[in-house]
Formats: C-alpha cells, sequence, structure tokens
C-alpha cells in the first residue's frame, strides 16, 4: 500500500447527496424503504442508513458503482470491531475532527483491567463492578464496554489460566495486554475466537505480534510512547504484513508529559483528517491508568482523582478507547457523562414529545403535574415520579426544547402553552379534581396559568427530587 | 533525565497532601441536600438516543507482497497549520505605574493556534483563575461551603483567603445583595464592599453583577468611576442592559467588559459590534454560557471551540478571551446530590464535577475560569502549569506501564 499523504478526501461538509445518488441504481424500487433513491441518498449521507441497506447495490451488476461508493464513504478514521457476536464493540470510524462538523460515532469506549497475579475474588468483584454498572441518563444506559487483562506476572501459563476465568465470567469484550507475545499467544489459546484486541505490537516484537494478529484474526494496537514517526513507521510495516485493523497508543503521559500526550493525539487526529494521512487513520487508545504509576504513598484517592481527569481529557481529546483500574461511582460518573454529551449529535433536537405521560395506575384524584420536553428536564422529573412510586399524571409541555427557568425567562413556556397542553391532553376526562401542580421554577406563572386554564395552580417544587416529599405533604392534605 | 523525574515528584508531592487535606476535611462535613439558583444560565440538551449507523468494516483485500522482514521507515511531517486571526490580548487589573492599585495586572488571550495544540504555538498567557465571593449569603453545595463557612458574612475575608490559601489569580465579588428582589442595596454600599476587597488583596478583581439589567449598570457605573484606573472585569454587559452607558463608563474609567450572551454565536457577534463603537477591542472579553457537565456542557464546549475556531480563522468579532462561569458545573444535581452508596461520596464526586467540567472547557480554548471549590481550582491550575511548564513525556519508563503492579 502507498503512502497516500496528500489525497485529500472529500470533507465530509462537502459530499453532497447528488454524488451518492449518482452511483445508485436509481430504480426508485423501494427495497431500501425509503420512497426513492434521492431520499436514500440524503440517508445515507447523513449516515442514518449505510448503503448495504440497498440489495441491489450489492448484487454484481452494480459492483462497480459500490466500491467508489464506498471509499467516498469511507470515514477518515477506521472503524475497528473488538468482540463477537452481540457483545463486539465498534471503536473508530469517526469522519470529523471536531463534533459540530458533522458529529462524532461510537463513544470511547471504556475498559476496566484486571491482572494475572490479581487475587480470584479481586478479579470477580471488578469483572462484576464492570459488568453491573449502569446509570439512567436522558433515556439512555451508560455502561461499560470492556475488560483488560495484563499481564504483570510475564508468565504466559498464569496469564492463560487469568483469561480463561475472565472469558467464563463475563461477555465483555477483552484487551489482552503483555509485551511479552508469547503470554499473549497463551492468553489467545484461552479465549479463542472472541478477537480481542491485542496490546501491544513494539518497535521490538512486532512480527511475533503481527503473526497473531493474523492467525488469531484480532485487532492489533500499536504502542510508540512519544514517537509518532516509529508509531507511523510501525504501522506502515504491519499493513505490509497484512494486518488490516490497527489501534494506536501514541502514549498517555501523566504530570509534565501532559503536553506530549495531548500534543500526539491532536497531531495524529490532525494529520489523518486533514492531510488525510491513511497510516494514522485509525483509533486511538488512551492509558489514564498510568495516574497509577506515580501514586508512591499517596492515598489511593488522589491516584483515583487523576486517573479520571486524565481520562476526561483524552475524551474530549480524541481517545477512542480509554483504560481504566478505578471502579469507583464518584470517578467513573462524570467521565460517562461527558463521554454522551461529547458524543450526543449535534444535529438532532433536543426535545422529547410533547403530551401527558401517565405514571403508576393514576385515578381520578391523582396529582396532575407538568414539565417541559427538554429532554434532560423530562427523564430527570419522569425518573424522580417513577423512584417515588406515586400514580400520576405527567403534562410535557413544548419549551421548545428549553430547560423550565430558561424557557420561563425566554417566553418559551407560557401560560397560554400550559393551558393549551391540558386542554389538548384531555386529562380534563381523567381526573374530577382541577389542581395543577406546577415547576417551582415556573412559580410567576401561576397567576396566568390559572387564569388561562381555569385550573386551580399549587406550586411544587424547584427541585423534581422534592417531589415524594411534596406529594406526601402538599397533595394527601388536599383530599 | 533526574532533574525532570525530581521535579514531577515535587509536583506530585506538593499535590497530594494539599488534596489530601481538602479531601480529609470534606468528609467531616454533615450533608444535607440545598438549591442552587442557575440564574440566567441556559441549557439545552441533546437527546443521545440515535443510534450511530453501521458503517461495514471495507472489504479491501490485503496487498500480496512479500511480509516485510524490517521496520519499514515512514515519514512523519508534524501537521501544523497557519491561522490569519488572532485572540486579542486583555489585561486585567492594573498597577500603580499603570493608573490602579494591583500589584500586578494580568493578561488572558493572544492565542494563535487553538487551545494547547502546543506542537504548533507554545501558549501565550496559561488560562487564570478567579474565586467567587459573594457579599451576601447564598445558598452553596455543602461540598463547597465547609471550606469558607468562617468567611460567608465578611467579603474582604473570602477573598484573603481565595487569593491566599486557594491561589485565585483573581478575585470575582459578586454583588448579591444590590438586586431589588433581595436586599436592594444602593450602590454606595456596593462600592464599600468592593472598597473593603480591594482592600483585602492585590490580585485584579472582578465585579459581579445580581442580574438585574438596570440596577446592574447602575451599581457598575458608581464602582467602575470610584475605581478609575483599575482595569476591573465588569461581570457583565448582557443584550438587555444599555450597552451604551455601560460601555461608555467603562471606557472613560478604564475597566474591561464581560460581553454576556446566552449560548449562541451569532447574538455574541451582535454584542461584541454594539461594544465596538464604543470600546477598543482589548477592552473586551466574551462569555458564551457554561452549562455544567450532563447539563448541556456539549453546547457550551462546541460553542466554545467553535467561536476560538472562527476567531483564528479570522472573524474578528470572535476573536476575544473567553471567560467560563465554571462554576454553574455545580447546578448539576450529581454535584451535590446525595446519590446511591456507588455513588458516593459526593465530596468527592462534587468537586471532580467542577474538574471535568472545567478540564473540557480548557480545551476548548477557556482562558479565565470562574471557579468555586479550593480542590478543582488547584487541580486546573496544576493542569495548566503542566501543560505550559514545558515537560516532556518519558516513553522508557512509560512502556512499563503494562506490568505495572497497583
Amino acid at each position: 500500500m502507498s503512502e497516500r499523504e496528500s489525497k485529500g478526501k472529500v470533507g465530509i461538509r462537502e459530499l453532497s447527496p447528488i454524488d451518492v445518488y449518482k452511483l445508485l441504481p436509481r430504480t426508485n424500487c423501494k427495497e431500501c424503504s425509503e420512497e426513492n433513491c434521492m431520499a436514500f441518498a440524503t440517508k445515507v449521507v447523513n449516515r442514518e442508513v449505510s448503503i448495504e441497506k440497498c440489495p441491489p447495490l450489492l448484487t454484481k451488476a452494480h459492483e462497480k458503482a459500490y466500491k467508489p461508493l464506498k471509499e467516498m464513504l469511507k470515514p477518515a478514521i477506521k472503524e475497528v470491531v473488538v468482540g463477537v457476536g452481540e457483545h463486539a464493540r465498534k471503536i473508530g470510524g469517526k469522519l470529523v475532527m471536531y463534533r459540530h462538523e458533522f458529529t462524532y460515532f461510537n463513544p470511547t469506549a471504556i475498559a476496566i483491567d484486571v491482572t494475572d497475579e490479581m487475587p480470584e475474588e479481586e478479579m470477580m468483584d471488578r469483572i462484576k463492578k464492570a459488568e453491573k454498572f449502569n446509570f439512567e441518563y436522558i433515556g439512555q444506559t451508560l455502561k461499560l464496554d470492556m475488560i483488560a487483562v495484563r499481564s504483570t506476572s510475564n508468565d504466559p501459563e498464569k496469564f492463560k489460566a487469568t483469561v480463561k476465568k475472565v472469558v467464563e465470567n463475563t461477555n465483555l469484550p477483552l484487551i489482552l495486554c503483555s509485551l511479552n507475545p508469547n503470554v499473549l499467544e497463551a492468553g489467545l489459546q484461552a479465549a479463542p475466537k472472541s478477537r480481542p484486541l491485542l496490546y501491544a505490537a513494539t518497535k521490538d516484537n512486532w512480527k511475533e505480534m503481527a503473526e497473531l494478529a493474523l492467525k488469531h484474526n484480532c485487532p492489533l494496537t500499536v504502542f510508540a510512547p512519544n514517537n509518532p514517526k516509529l508509531l507511523k513507521s510501525l504501522t506502515k510495516t504491519l499493513i505490509e504484513y497484512g494486518v488490516e485493523d490497527l489501534v494506536l497508543d501514541p502514549g498517555t503521559f501523566p504530570s509534565n508529559g501532559l503536553t506530549d500526550t495531548l500534543n500526539n493525539f491532536t497531531m495524529i487526529r490532525r494529520a489523518a483528517y486533514k492531510k488525510g494521512d491513511e497510516l494514522l487513520g485509525f483509533p486511538l487508545i488512551g492509558v489514564p491508568m498510568i495516574a497509577w504509576m506515580e501514586k508512591g504513598e499517596a492515598p489511593e484517592e488522589i491516584a483515583k482523582w487523576r486517573e479520571a481527569y486524565l481520562a476526561a481529557m483524552l475524551i474530549v481529546r480524541f481517545a477512542d478507547i480509554v483504560m481504566l483500574h478505578d471502579v469507583d461511582g464518584w470517578a467513573l460518573l462524570p467521565n460517562v457523562i461527558l463521554r454522551q454529551n461529547i458524543y450526543t449529535d449535534p444535529r438532532k433536537p433536543v426535545a422529547v414529545e410533547p403530551g401527558l405521560k401517565v405514571f403508576g395506575a393514576p385515578d381520578e384524584n391523582s396529582p396532575v403535574m407538568f414539565t417541559t420536553n427538554f429532554a434532560l428536564t423530562y427523564y430527570t422529573v419522569a425518573s424522580d415520579i417513577e423512584s417515588a412510586k406515586v400514580d400520576a399524571y405527567l403534562l410535557v409541555v413544548d419549551s421548545e426544547g428549553i430547560a423550565v427557568d430558561s424557557a420561563v425567562a425566554g417566553r418559551k413556556l407560557t401560560a397560554e402553552k400550559v393551558a393549551d397542553g391540558l386542554k389538548a391532553s384531555g386529562v380534563e376526562n381523567k381526573v374530577k379534581h382541577r389542581k395543577l401542580i406546577i415547576p417551582g421554577k415556573a412559580a410567576r406563572l401561576s397567576g396566568e396559568i390559572e387564569e388561562q386554564s381555569g385550573w386551580q395552580v399549587l406550586v411544587g417544587p424547584r427541585d423534581s427530587s422534592d417531589i415524594p416529599k411534596f406529594l406526601q405533604e402538599k397533595w394527601q392534605k388536599q383530599d | 533525565m533526574p532533574e525532570k523525574e525530581k521535579e514531577e515528584k515535587a509536583l506530585g508531592l506538593k499535590l497530594s497532601p494539599r488534596l489530601m487535606e481538602l479531601l480529609a476535611r470534606l468528609q467531616e462535613v454533615e450533608l444535607e441536600d440545598f438549591e442552587m439558583d442557575v440564574g440566567d444560565l441556559e441549557i439545552w440538551l441533546q437527546p443521545g438516543a440515535v443510534a450511530a449507523p453501521v458503517i461495514a468494516p471495507p472489504k479491501v483485500a490485503p496487498p500480496v507482497t512479500a511480509k516485510p522482514t524490517a521496520i519499514i521507515e515512514a515519514k512523519f511531517v508534524t501537521p501544523v497549520e497557519t491561522y490569519p486571526g488572532k485572540v486579542v490580548e486583555v489585561k486585567l487589573g492594573a498597577t500603580k505605574s499603570e493608573g490602579g492599585s494591583r500589584r500586578k495586572s494580568v493578561v488572558i488571550g493572544g492565542e494563535t493556534a487553538p487551545a494547547f495544540y502546543t506542537f504548533e504555538r507554545s501558549t501565550l498567557h496559561p488560562p487564570v483563575v478567579t474565586l467567587d465571593v459573594f457579599d451576601m449569603a447564598v445558598p452553596l453545595a455543602k461540598a463547597v461551603k465547609m471550606h469558607v463557612k468562617d468567611v460567608l458574612e465578611d467579603p474582604a475575608a473570602w477573598a484573603k483567603l481565595a487569593v491566599e490559601k486557594f491561589g485565585a489569580d483573581l478575585v470575582t465579588i459578586h454583588l448579591i445583595s444590590v438586586d431589588p428582589l433581595l436586599k436592594d442595596a444602593s450602590p454606595k454600599e456596593a462600592v464599600k464592599t468592593v472598597e473593603e476587597v480591594a482592600q483585602a488583596v492585590d490580585v485584579p478583581l472582578v465585579i459581579g453583577g445580581c442580574g438585574d439589567p438596570v440596577k446592574d449598570a447602575d451599581v457598575f457605573a458608581e464602582v467602575a468611576e470610584t475605581f478609575a484606573g483599575e482595569r476591573f472585569l465588569i461581570s457583565s454587559i448582557t443584550r438587555d442592559m444599555d450597552v451604551e452607558r455601560c460601555a461608555k463608563f467603562i471606557k472613560k474609567n478604564g475597566h474591561v467588559a464581560l460581553s454576556f450572551t446566552p449560548m449562541d454565536l451569532n447574538l455574541a457577534r451582535e454584542l461584541n459590534r454594539r461594544l465596538y463603537d464604543f470600546l477598543p477591542k482589548e477592552d473586551i472579553v466574551m462569555d458564551l454560557t457554561t452549562a455544567a457537565l450532563g447539563y448541556g456542557l456539549d453546547y457550551a464546549f462546541t460553542n466554545m471551540e467553535r467561536a476560538r475556531l472562527a476567531g483564528l480563522m479570522g472573524d474578528p468579532e470572535l476573536a476575544h478571551p473567553m471567560s467560563s462561569g465554571t462554576t454553574n458545573a455545580w447546578a448539576a444535581r450529581e454535584a451535590w446530590l446525595k446519590m446511591a452508596p456507588e455513588w458516593e461520596p459526593r465530596e468527592l464526586r462534587g468537586p471532580l464535577w467542577e474538574v471535568v467540567t472545567a478540564l473540557t472547557l480548557l480545551l476548548a480554548g477557556v482562558d479565565l475560569f470562574m471557579m468555586m471549590h479550593p480542590a478543582a481550582v488547584k487541580t486546573l491550575k496544576d493542569i495548566t502549569k503542566q501543560l505550559t511548564s514545558g515537560g516532556s513525556g518519558d516513553a522508557d519508563k512509560l512502556a512499563e506501564w503494562v506490568s505495572m503492579k497497583i
């Protein structure tokens, strides 16, 4: 494969549906379930469907169109799959350097480590924590993604036994970590056909690692700390060797090396996106865990704290995988939420459907509350009502996807909208009272809402976590 | 490199007892919920429920060539770009010789490359931190309150604590009490508070208002005139204020305007344009609104990143240093709420929430952070120091990470 430094792929912004349409069969056959080929082309350009959803395109007759289409749509950062089956995790596949240029795909995978010298109980506990980790956030479940098995013993048999235990106890994709090819080979024997990510090929062991990757059909990490030139040379060599799925580790340095860390990650991404450097167009792996190397005599919290903020910086600066040691919720939570935020599609609207939502089994005496259709507000309120196990109606008012306080200030949430929403919802036929509980932050609309809707207003709490307490104190007393 | 190692070690040791001391004190605090006004913070959030499209891996057959037996050298050219624009440099605070009374002034801005693209350009002026001080009791997160509980009623003592113990580069005195809906304190009373704070500390000051566009203008006018020449940052000038009047008294008395807009680059440009009629560019810092981690941080981040890139690409209306109300991180309930045991202790979760919010925006290009928690401030300052000290990573040592025993 030749180096194509200045090839310059069509920027994602410049790619128009017409470019795709021209290469489609243009028969409007609707087999893709779109109205016509142009509609399909638009969705393809927006990355909402893949071209493989067009059955005629995959036939021999259209082979000549399929290849250039594939090339045209190829992301600057190659997509690599770790693991197999339903638990496989895709990484990379990114089209743009900055999220506002389009959107980011494949959120940073978070891997938790275990080692081959860890007491079994500790290892099982860590695997269980990684598997069970979940946090409900605006209608999504945030989770951890992978287990990294490190050999600290450098003993193939020990590593093999550990990997065996790990695969027996988790379906999460694995990263097998050792710079000794014999150790990795032993580990692979215990995890056949599970397509773990191998960590890592270096300037010293690349050949043996390449053989392992080819033999077991695994993606391979290239590790060249603080040396992008070596990293690129190794990548070039491995591609020539026949290894296609690579992941790059340019080195994560703590403390005074932080500048190098950010520089290397940023330079590699820019070379791939802006200079069309295909040899660097692979997913990046960050190792915030190195914070523990500097722990010394300091308390564990210090290492956890540093590991957490290093992870945050790498999630923002282009990492496709981060390997972590700490499994504490306080340190993981900010990072899984940051990851969700950074990978949210900036092209999509922000709201949930307005309308009447039912919680539990409300009757004609049950409370009626309202909130806005800002996704985060709605899911927060909904989760608070659910966890309180109360039977209630919640009216979601269209505030154009803005939170209560801002919507009131910006006139996006008005008494008129609340009154209209009440009427349209039909809740008037479901309850016999006429009492509406409004968000504390919309208190200043009380009078107007009463006037416009004819309902009596009860000003509720400013934070929905106080809804259960409010209902107990204020609603019970009402009847 | 023993010298470097020594330095790293020193930094590590410096942080450890400091943070631990803070953390230890955090544990002692009795925990209650609190309520925090987000004020004019505007929040949007994108639902991320859209599944990423499936992109099948390309089926390219490997080239049929002999397997290499040695590493094939590849060229790596540092991918440097040039930018037609430059962020203006803004000086905050004035020393005696500059017409004020501060011990030293602080310059922010001046970037000619995106934040910490140090392979292109080293950072001219490291980002700085201003700590929040309030002129009357306000609801604070417990994790924050414990550090300042002895000075809550004394802005001067609070400012001193912020500078001497927490390492603040600047202090923000929030004149909340002038709010007509609260104490409705007079501009003269506000001036007195500022006077006390200015006497207590010699760092540059940020003058915060109450959010009432009419009252704030009156208060800022009085403060600007009384402290003429001090180059205070007036926080903030908004679209619903009498922009002409404010810009004029800021110009006349030698201060700096913080141009605040609610997460919309067009509005930011528009307000800056109105200010240009009366103020030189070097007298304007902009605040594009900070939303908390989990509560619209994606919007704040992208807005700031876009603004900075636009400024560097030659849009002069966005080529201003950026300020962030990072304290807004505490508006996220996950920063302060008592949660299930697996997410505790919140005494660590809270300040980390502020750190993560700050670091995300640091990488977008923020120059001035308005912050709250001492541990978060300490961490941000340590990181900016590391990023601007010209240190470098030890590759040989790093290779051992794979087999490190924890």
